[in-house]
């Protein structure tokens, strides 16, 4: 690392990030930071309802409270957490990765990320005027009901929703417009296919989520009778609108995060990716296909019979380039020289758990199994080894991977390797109960439950103890070694994409001189080395 | 750092783009449109769903011929825009400038034209809470003069910035962005005229 290149990221220090700073890269660590803080605060209340959960009886809250931390858990962990950490991986890689200097635009990055910290103080502010407490859901009529935080509630997930959407502008624009010479579609690294189709998806499905959002606003605070039942209004209204966006959106939760493990399997396998063009194809294959699927959150809510075959068949079909995907990593990594380093665990963790939440999403999407285990913590246990299983930990194995990068300095291997046993064991102990817990009917979002889901409950409280405490290995470790961790070399883990061919961390307008990428990103093994900054990548495993 | 307002420089930076042929402002901007597009698709799922399922005789109070008439006017506005931008592609500052004076004002008639018939509705009983006729149509609508409103501010900015000098025969991306903008404003009204009035 030259001494030009040092003083250029360490210029401003610290401060720059509490600034409205333009550079991708500070906002990038802006967003992921920021995130992770709504990430703990969302873990609190995910804390605070499995304590109540932990014995049958309203033991520590009333109902309504806990209501509202089982309201405001699920929004801060989507809205604050999931949608935005993933963004923060895009805006912190995307020019990188194609070779380009920033952002499209700039500026616009910079509102995108501060609109996000005004958005979570209102949603957290609500507590103080009575929180929302509809379900992430927000079902209506319930949601036009409720007192003033529902308001402020819709109004912070509309201001998020823009956030996600300038940012999705932003993307597209950039991978469009600013890759390097010699960056074709083709060359692009998988991560950058998975930000491309999550994008199409905010931009297409996020907009009706804000139109919905407007109508349940107005509804409030306008007196409009769009969801009350009373005067001819139609609460499935709002329903369709929700998941219009809300089922892609799990899409928008996973696709980057297949994205980031795509990154990490070739790397520490030395093989190239199996099946490049089918993976990308099919991020792009389940983004279309997501757009069709979202009426089968809605079997059991008095849809007409005769839609529900057909939503249950294109929910079924989406099963088909996950799979393409998942047998595409396991291809990647077989007979591959493997380094089980803290990022390829918890990739590796993010197969084995997606893989659970991915196959009882197609037991749900069957309509008799749905009637009977629909509003069950059958749904709770699918929905969370989706979503933290997978892409809580496809997100720890990018910081991971990435950390050497953005910070300079390596973290500490064994604390991360006790992070992802204790985040593994606590995923699992916590969420495979639940299913147990479904399939014998207890139903989800009520603070009591039968004696029988006493054990089931308990053994879930304890994981979710265990999930809490994996956290605090991960901070000490993030904290201390980006403070005093050991200097990382350009590219510790002798990877391929252009990120790693400059200084960590980069300097501003990450590169000395532009890189012309002469071949593909995964090309391990093939004798090839890496144009542009006159270094040479291995070409060849270790 | 570089701006994202200098075009010119940006093509020079980054040669991908520039041979795929396309502006980042310009895609952009079709970006934002292609949401703008679902976000009014919500609403008018909305409206025709009620429209449909619960038909209102409310809705035989709307005035087609004054609305047709503002219609017009709205179709005018973009007329102008397009005269605007080709006064500037022939290095025209003063056609621009009075082509978007025009359009402004064409925007106000609009907005008054829509103003006048919210009111006329609000005398007859027809109000946001009044029914559901009532809560579609005027959210749908005003939602639609909501983007007029900001269409007529950009179109004020685009005149300020004419003013100073800051669009010439070669430099009029502004122009075209506003325009892109101003086309899409009045398509959707062209869909909602004849979804809420004519069908």
């Amino acid at each position: 690392m030259s001494l030009a290149s040092e003083a250029g990221a360490t210029a401003g220090g610290w401060r720059r990030y509490f600034t409205w700073n333009t550079d991708h890269k500070i906002i990038g660590v802006q967003y992921l930071v920021t995130t992770f803080c709504f990430f703990m605060l969302g873990g609190v209340l995910a804390m605070l309802v499995r304590a109540e959960l932990a014995q049958p009886g309203p033991d520590l809250f009333n109902g309504t409270e806990f209501n509202r931390f089982l309201t405001n858990h699920g929004s801060v962990m989507l809205f604050l957490w999931i949608i935005p950490v993933l963004a923060g991986f895009g805006n912190y890689l995307v020019p990188l990765m194609i070779g380009a200097r920033d952002m499209a635009f700039p500026n616009m990055n910079a509102l995108s990320f501060w609109l996000i910290p005004p958005a979570g103080l209102i949603m957290l502010a609500s507590f103080f005027v009575g929180a929302a407490e509809a379900g992430w859901t927000a079902y209506a009529p319930l949601s036009t009901q409720t007192p003033v935080g529902q308001t402020l509630w819709a109004v912070s997930v509309l201001i998020l929703g823009t956030s996600s959407l300038l940012g999705a502008v932003n993307f597209v624009t950039t991978v469009f417009t600013m890759r390097a010479e010699g960056m074709t579609f083709w060359h692009l690294p998988l991560f950058i296919w998975g930000m491309l189709a999550t994008s199409l998806l905010v931009l297409l499905a996020t907009p009706v989520l804000t139109a919905g959002l407007v109508l349940i606003a107005m509804d409030r605070v306008a007196g409009t009778v769009f969801f009350s039942a009373a005067n001819g209004g139609d609460p499935i209204l709002w329903q369709n609108m929700f998941w219009f966006y809300s089922h892609p959106a799990v899409y928008i939760m996973v696709l980057p995060a297949m994205g980031i493990v795509s990154e990490i399997y070739p790397v520490f396998s030395r093989k190239p990716i199996f099946g490049y063009k089918a993976i990308a194809m099919s991020s792009m294959a389940i983004s279309i296909l997501g757009l069709t699927v979202w009426a089968h959150h809605m079997f059991t809510s008095g849809m007409d019979p005769r839609l529900r075959i057909p939503y249950m068949i294109s929910s079924m079909i989406i099963a088909v380039p996950t799979g393409i995907k998942i047998f595409s990593w396991l291809a990647t990594i077989w007979d591959g020289k493997i380094r089980f380093t803290t990022p390829m665990l918890f990739a590796l963790g993010f197969i084995s758990m997606f893989l659970i939440g991915g196959i009882t999403g197609i037991f749900l999407a069957a309509i008799p199994i749905d009637l009977h285990v629909h509003d069950t913590y059958f749904v709770v246990a699918h929905l969370h080894f989706v979503l933290f299983g997978g892409s809580v930990s496809a997100v720890y194995a990018g910081l991971y991977y990435w950390f050497p990068k953005i910070t300079g300095r390596m973290y500490d291997e064994r604390l991360g390797k006790l992070h992802f046993a204790a985040n593994f064991v606590g995923t699992n102990l916590t969420y495979l109960p639940m299913f147990l817990a479904g399939l014998l009917g207890m139903p989800r979002r009520v603070a009591d439950y039968s004696p029988e889901f006493t054990t089931l409950n308990l053994l879930a409280t304890l994981g979710a103890i265990l999930l809490g405490t994996s956290t605090l290995p991960f901070l000490y470790n993030a904290v201390v070694s980006w403070v005093s961790g050991p200097r990382a070399e350009a590219n510790p883990w002798r990877a391929l994409t252009l990120e790693w061919q400059t200084d960590s961390p980069p300097p501003a307008e990450n590169f000395h001189e532009l890189p012309v990428v002469k071949h593909g990103p995964y090309d391990y093994g093939q004798g090839i080395g890496v144009g542009g900054q006159g270094q040479t990548a291995p070409a060849v495993g270790d | 750092m570089h701006d994202a307002t200098h075009p010119a420089e940006q093509t020079a930076m980054f040669k991908a783009g520039d041979r795929l042929g396309l502006d980042h402002l310009k895609l952009g901007m079709w970006l934002f449109l292609a949401s703008e597009v679902m976000f009014f698709g919500g609403l008018i799922s909305a409206f025709l769903h009620f429209k449909i399922n619960n038909p209102s005789p409310e809705s035989s109070l709307l005035d087609v011929v004054l609305v047709g008439i503002n219609t017009f006017v709205l179709l005018a506005s973009s007329l102008t825009v397009v005269l605007g931008l080709a006064a500037i592609q022939r290095g025209d500052r003063r056609g621009l400038m009075g082509y978007l004076v025009a359009t402004i004002i064409l925007g106000f008639a609009f907005l008054f034209g829509q103003g006048n018939e919210f009111v006329t509705l609000y005398r007859h009983g027809v109000t946001l809470s009044s029914s559901l006729f009532g809560s579609s149509f005027f959210t749908l609508t005003g939602f639609h003069g909501l983007h007029v409103f900001v269409g007529i501010c950009w179109a004020l900015m685009t005149l300020a910035k004419a003013a100073r000098g800051g669009y010439a025969q070669e430099a009029h991306l502004g122009v075209e962005i506003f325009g892109l903008y101003w086309h899409f404003v009045d398509i959707v009204w062209i869909i909602l005229f004849t979804l809420i009035y004519l069908v």
